[in-house]
């Protein structure tokens, strides 16, 4: 894969050097480039973040391109990637996956004129915003169903890398397991891969065969899905995308991405010269998370309970991380009623008070 | 840490599963090499056979078939290769890098309205008496067909290389080009059979990738099992049973340290995960400074008849 982007690279600097004169003169539709770590067909994270870009095409026509590059390895490779896209005339970039923080950081410095966009990142500059979505909120209602449905009580958890965002998502789902069946244990397997569909398929395998009987992933591709299906009497969720080809079972409910709004109010700002670097972090509230369908194979009241706990989040009823909560030490970590703020939240690092097993470093 | 939850005899089933496609692809590549050609065209071949052999398999609702098909179109796309090195002798690394290239942009283009359907039943083998044998019956006879396939496979090779004239045939091409050339024996030719089997069971490689161990179609889905297999060539010196223990050892420690992760061992997750590749450059070290690798003496180099 490093050759594939290696001789891309390559080619494409070659190409946008070229292309470079072009883009400063006016009247031009805007170009909005987008990094993706993985194929736009792994039917999860790129594959939704490539339904945004399509819904900018949609709503610009002909006064937008967009362009992008899949299978983008993080790391330095990156780096190579975005200052092609970057010298190729891109008016806007979204780079759209965590480890891509640094590179975008670096190219972006060199090209003052161009915006940049990362995705679930906390480093900003005068021409870097940072997106996310507040996963956590969906991972809540996951772990409500999941505690419910789990009968061996061990609910098998596919990490990627242990960063904020994973270890966010693991507690909230926790948090609530735990709320409606105080015996469930988490099984945590980090994969550390965003994308790797055998490995994926065997960290399930591992998971299952070890009884858990839910399997949470936070990767991107299907392949967890089958092996559960495969299994049989398991339960999954689908991640990043509805995945619901493989409802009603084993996927019984979702979190779903929808970058689409999103995307096309930031190409929208830069059409407009309103472009400000800013911090956007979304939740089911505004639309950015939603619960894709929760399947019948879940019993009637866990659902209806499911769908309140959802409306409840969206309507800024409740937060997922509410007090009285304990670091996994013991030590406090919220009081009685007090929920966490973005801080915390944002550079999450510990596990919750219950959950066995160290975070790697 | 609770070891206990690991069940060893699952372990060792899962393991066969995992290392499946990487010793197809080891042992294919390995005759090529024996042969004097090396073709880094594995991974795309791979992807190849992998969304040929899952299209057929769901059009017809045949596992075989998918299969079948997947040995073709591996072969078919080695055969590209062969005709660039052998007939127009172009640089082999170049070509296979190519090869690669474009194996895994023609599959994605081949999988696209087959993103998200599900693979066709490969029933398991299921073999009376017995697979009820404790232990060895679910280690051992429980499998879907391929991973017999798969073991028989290593013995014919093994067979075919080391007892018969046409394995003597070919490693006297790989070991000196000239001299085969010399004695009468067509290098090109057998060079062709050599790629088109390579890519056969790189296709099978692939296939079982879509079909078995995932399965179902995800673009890219090989990611690297291609590149290991290469490296497994070289850990096994050119053995075929060495192969086996290669591919089982990069297989058995990834499905180890996903099932040790979670019993929750505490050894850090990055250790376990070099450790096939830390073991592949000890071999390399050891096999270095003994300063016999064991690679045919052809290996890569162009030949031409008239040289």
């Amino acid at each position: 894969m490093k050759t594939v982007t290696k001789l891309l690279a390559g080619a494409a600097l070659a190409v946008g050097l070229a292309g470079m004169a072009q883009a400063e003169s006016h009247g031009e539709p805007v170009k909005a480039g987008f990094i993706y770590v993985g194929p736009v067909g792994d039917g999860g994270w790129t594959y939704e973040h490539d339904q945004g870009r399509l819904a900018v095409e949609e709503e610009f026509g002909d006064m937008v391109e967009t362009v992008y590059q899949e299978n983008v390895p993080e790391g330095a490779d990156a780096e190579r990637a975005i200052t092609q896209m970057a010298l190729s005339g891109a008016d806007i970039i979204f780079t759209t996956s965590f480890g891509y923080m640094d590179p975008t950081i670096a190219v972006a410095e060199k090209f003052p004129d161009v915006k940049f966009e990362h995705a679930t990142g906390y480093k900003t500059a005068d021409n870097v915003s940072v997106y996310s979505a507040r996963f956590y909120e969906g991972r809540a209602v996951q772990g409500h169903i999941a505690g419910n449905l789990t009968e061996s009580n061990i609910i098998g958890y596919i990490g990627s890398f242990p960063i904020p965002e994973v270890i966010r998502g693991i507690n909230s789902a926790y948090i609530h397991a735990k709320k409606v069946n105080p015996d469930v244990q988490f099984k945590i397997v980090w994969a550390y891969t965003w994308f790797d569909p055998a490995k994926e398929a065997d960290a399930a395998k591992a998971l299952i065969e070890q009884g858990a009987d839910v399997i949470l992933q936070h990767t991107d591709s299907t392949a967890p899905q089958a092996a559960a299906q495969e299994a049989g009497n398991v339960y999954t969720f689908g991640q990043a995308s509805d995945m619901s080809e493989y409802a009603p079972m084993p996927r019984v409910s979702s979190i779903i991405d929808n970058w689409a709004p999103y995307y096309i109010e930031r190409v929208k700002a830069v059409m407009d010269g309103t472009w400000e670097s800013t911090n956007t972090w979304d939740g089911i509230g505004p639309g950015m998370v939603g619960i894709g369908e929760i399947t019948d194979a879940v019993p009637a009241e866990v659902k209806a309970e499911a769908e309140a706990l959802r409306d409840a989040i969206g309507a800024g009823e409740y937060h997922p991380f509410t007090g009285p909560l304990n670091k996994q030490d013991g030590s406090a970590w919220l009081g009685e009623g007090e929920t966490a703020d973005d801080g915390t939240l944002a550079g999450m690092n510990f596990y919750v008070e219950g959950i066995e097993g160290e975070i790697p470093n | 840490m609770d070891f206990g939850s690991i069940n060893p005899i699952l372990l060792i089933a899962s393991l066969m599963v995992a290392s499946t496609p990487i010793l197809l692809a080891a042992l294919g590549e390995m005759v090529v090499e024996k042969a004097g050609v090396l073709n880094l065209g594995v991974e795309g071949m791979m992807i190849t056979g992998a969304v040929v052999g899952f299209a057929i398999g769901v059009n017809t609702g045949s596992s075989w078939a998918g299969f079948a098909t997947a040995a073709v179109a591996g072969a078919a796309l080695s055969m590209i290769f062969a005709v660039i090195t052998q007939v127009l002798l172009s640089n082999q690394v170049a070509t296979g890098l190519g090869l690669t290239l474009f194996g895994l942009g023609l599959s994605s283009l081949i999988g696209k309205p087959y993103v998200g359907i599900k693979a066709p039943g490969f029933s398991k083998l299921d073999i009376p008496i017995l697979s009820d044998i404790p232990v060895l019956g679910p280690i051992l006879f429980r499998h879907d067909p391929m991973v017999y396939v798969s073991l028989l496979l290593v013995a014919a090779v093994w067979y075919l290389l080391t007892y018969t004239r046409a394995g003597l045939v070919l490693r006297a091409v790989g070991e000196n080009h000239s001299a085969a050339h010399a004695l009468g024996y067509k290098v090109v030719r057998v060079r062709f059979m050599a790629i088109a089997f390579g890519g056969a069971m790189a296709g099978l490689g692939g296939a079982y990738v879509s079909l078995v161990r995932v399965p179902q179609w995800v673009e890219g889905m090989t990611s690297g099992a291609g590149w290991i297999a290469l490296a497994i060539v070289v850990f096994a010196s050119w053995r075929p049973w060495r192969i086996l223990l290669g591919a089982y050892l990069f297989g058995g420690i990834t499905v180890l340290q996903l099932n040790l992760q979670a019993a929750g061992s505490t050894i850090p997750v990055e250790y376990l995960s070099m450790s096939p590749y830390l073991v592949t450059i000890l071999v390399l070290v050891i096999i270095s400074v003994r300063g016999n690798h064991g690679a045919p003496g052809s290996l890569g180099r162009v030949f031409h008849a008239s040289h």
